[in-house]
């Protein structure tokens, strides 16, 4: 049911480079612990309602008011790339052939 | 008895007489530390001098007087908890040089409490894991046997406290990974309700499960850590907006006229002899106190596991969306363009456990497969939680094996996941329903310890410490204990 092409497909939406033989031992692996996932299937839950977090709390909303917060110098420290007070990353869309 | 081989209660009993000083406690922890470290790889980042100048300071607030109990008791962190200047590294090579710009809740208060922290512990990477051996740094030993792992995913803080490397530890749990390594040392591990203690500045892993609470050498120090740790905190907005009792009250109140259920499911097929054993004679013991025992159904018990294993790496995948190369953690810094930074980044970053657990949640989460397996396991965790919701109309308590095994050798099941995950099938439970957990030693299978878990309703840790409390005293099992390797 797993095949490598999906294996391929789910990693590229994760965003996680792997290499040929992490892509064929994960392939491996998934199918196996996949098959298990199927026993879900024989239970009938067609009445029940889907249980996201345990504890019945609403949402928690505090007054829209500034309070103290971490300097961008703190928020930055850990940054690998900034520039000017900022994040930077390399180009996020490809250069154009050509131009 | 050496100095550092106490409780935090007797520890704290002993600095306000005047037995002892922090100063002269805390060395004595890190000169054990020294000599047992190399053997056990517990700690990832020892905090020596800074331990030393936090105990100096507990010894002028205790002759003040007033101090609150863990005042000058060294303690433990598990390194998935946010340390300001002190780098938080999960136990993963992303974030090998993260230093957190703030403190997690946890750290916050137990500093106000003048607890001295050693170190930062050894752990499975981001928490993923039954024996620790995914740590991607080393793996950490059993102080029982050193061919054994101690559990996971808090098994630097259990393999520390055990062999007297701190007094008492924070762990998190997000399907056992607090009371499965407690059990595989022999030490007490306890997961406070869903919401208890605020998980602010704790790494997260699955947010509907995670939790914080306390590894300790008794159920005493446990209830004193969580007294330290609990209560509602602004900075989570999962956090309960309650005010915690005082845990150590009524402690000693015993279990006559109790109601302790035992779920005829957790006493299954795979589950070794001597652990099935070990805990048909704690609920004898329990009886001989006075408490009655009633035979209860869960019924899909057998389903926790694969729903924990849709729902905790579903919310992983989008928790450690976060590592990807541009705020803070490790980078490719020759990536050409952002997707192959955000690839390449996670490709080397992750190790190979983490991964999987991603890729099981980004397959799940994605078009196409959300109903058949995420919905379909929130379904099925609604029935989890109604068959403990339908148990504790008829009982107070409920007593289970803690994990089917006692400590397994290192390196015995890391090329089988399956059976890795079955590691935590008696513990995913409680998570899956956001109850507190404890597991307390047992006895001795094969002269490796067994752990008893017990579980109460959402908010009842008062009761389940005051089980815990009489059944560790019933078993004193530390009696007549074998001996331990360092």
């Amino acid at each position: 049911m797993l095949d490598p092409k999906q294996v391929e497909h789910v990693a590229m939406l994760a965003r996680l480079a792997l290499s040929a033989a992490e892509k064929q031992a994960m392939t491996e692996s998934l199918a196996q612990i996949l098959a298990h996932f199927e026993e879900l299937e024989g239970l009938d839950t067609s009445d029940v309602e889907p249980t996201a977090q345990v504890i019945p709390l609403p949402n928690v909303l505090r007054e829209d008011v500034v309070e103290p917060s971490l300097s961008t110098e703190d928020v930055l420290a850990n940054a690998p790339r900034q520039e000017a007070g900022h994040l930077a990353v390399p180009a996020v869309l490809p250069e154009r052939q050509g131009d | 008895m050496a100095t550092w081989d106490t409780t935090g209660h007797a520890a704290a009993a002993a600095l306000r007489s005047g037995e002892i000083t922090s100063v002269e406690l805390t060395s004595a922890v890190l000169e054990r530390v020294a000599s047992v470290e190399a053997d056990m790889g517990a700690y990832l980042t020892l905090m020596g001098e800074e331990a030393l100048r936090q105990a100096a300071a507990a010894d002028r607030r205790l002759a003040e007087g007033n101090a609150p109990p863990l005042c000058g008791i060294p303690i433990a962190l598990k390194d998935v908890l946010s340390t300001a200047g002190v780098r938080t590294t999960c136990a993963s090579r992303i974030l090998e040089d993260f230093v957190p710009p703030h403190d997690a809740t946890v750290v916050t208060k137990l500093q106000g409490a003048g607890a001295v922290v050693i170190g930062k512990t050894n752990m499975d990477e981001f928490a993923m894991g039954s024996s620790n051996e995914n740590s991607a740094f080393y793996p950490v030993h059993n102080p029982w046997r050193l061919d054994r792992v101690p559990g996971g995913s808090s098994g630097g803080s259990a393999a520390a406290v055990a062999a007297d490397e701190c007094l008492v530890a924070l762990g998190s749990d997000t399907g056992g990974s607090i009371r499965q390594p407690a059990s595989f040392c022999g030490i007490v591990g306890l997961k406070p309700t869903y919401g208890r203690v605020s998980r602010y500045g704790l790494v997260a892993f699955a947010s509907s499960l995670d939790q914080i609470g306390p590894l300790a050498k008794d159920v005493e120090d446990a209830a004193l850590m969580l007294q330290a740790i609990a209560g509602h905190d602004p900075k989570d907005s999962t956090s309960i907006n309650a005010t915690p009792p005082d845990f150590s009250e009524g402690l000693d109140a015993g279990v006559k006229g109790m109601r302790f259920g035992v779920p005829a499911e957790y006493f299954v097929e795979g589950m070794e002899p001597g652990v099935e054993r070990v805990v048909r004679a704690a609920i004898e013991r329990l009886a001989g106190l006075g408490a009655e025992i009633v035979e209860v159904s869960l019924p899909h018990t057998s389903y926790a596991l694969t729903t924990y294993y849709i729902i905790a790496p579903a919310e992983a995948s989008a928790n450690l969306a976060r590592y990807n190369g541009v705020k803070y953690g490790y980078a490719d810094l020759d990536a050409r363009d952002v997707d192959e930074l955000m690839m390449n980044s996670r490709g080397t970053g992750f190790g190979d456990e983490v991964k999987r657990r991603i890729m099981l949640g980004t397959y799940a989460l994605s078009s196409g497969y959300y109903d058949a397996y995420y919905k379909k396991a929130q379904q099925v965790r609604t029935l989890i939680k109604r068959d403990f919701d339908a148990a504790f109309a008829d009982v107070d308590v409920l007593v289970t094996p803690t994990s089917p095994t006692v400590a397994f050798e290192l390196g015995s099941k890391t090329q089988d996941p399956l059976a890795m995950y079955l590691s935590d099938v008696m513990t995913i439970p409680a998570n899956m329903a956001g109850l507190p957990g404890i597991a307390i030693p047992g006895g001795f299978s094969d002269g490796m310890p067994v752990g008893v878990q017990l579980m109460a309703p959402a908010m009842e840790e008062a009761r389940l410490l005051r089980a815990a409390f009489a059944l560790e005293r019933e078993l004193d099992v530390m009696a007549d204990a074998p001996a331990k390797v360092v």
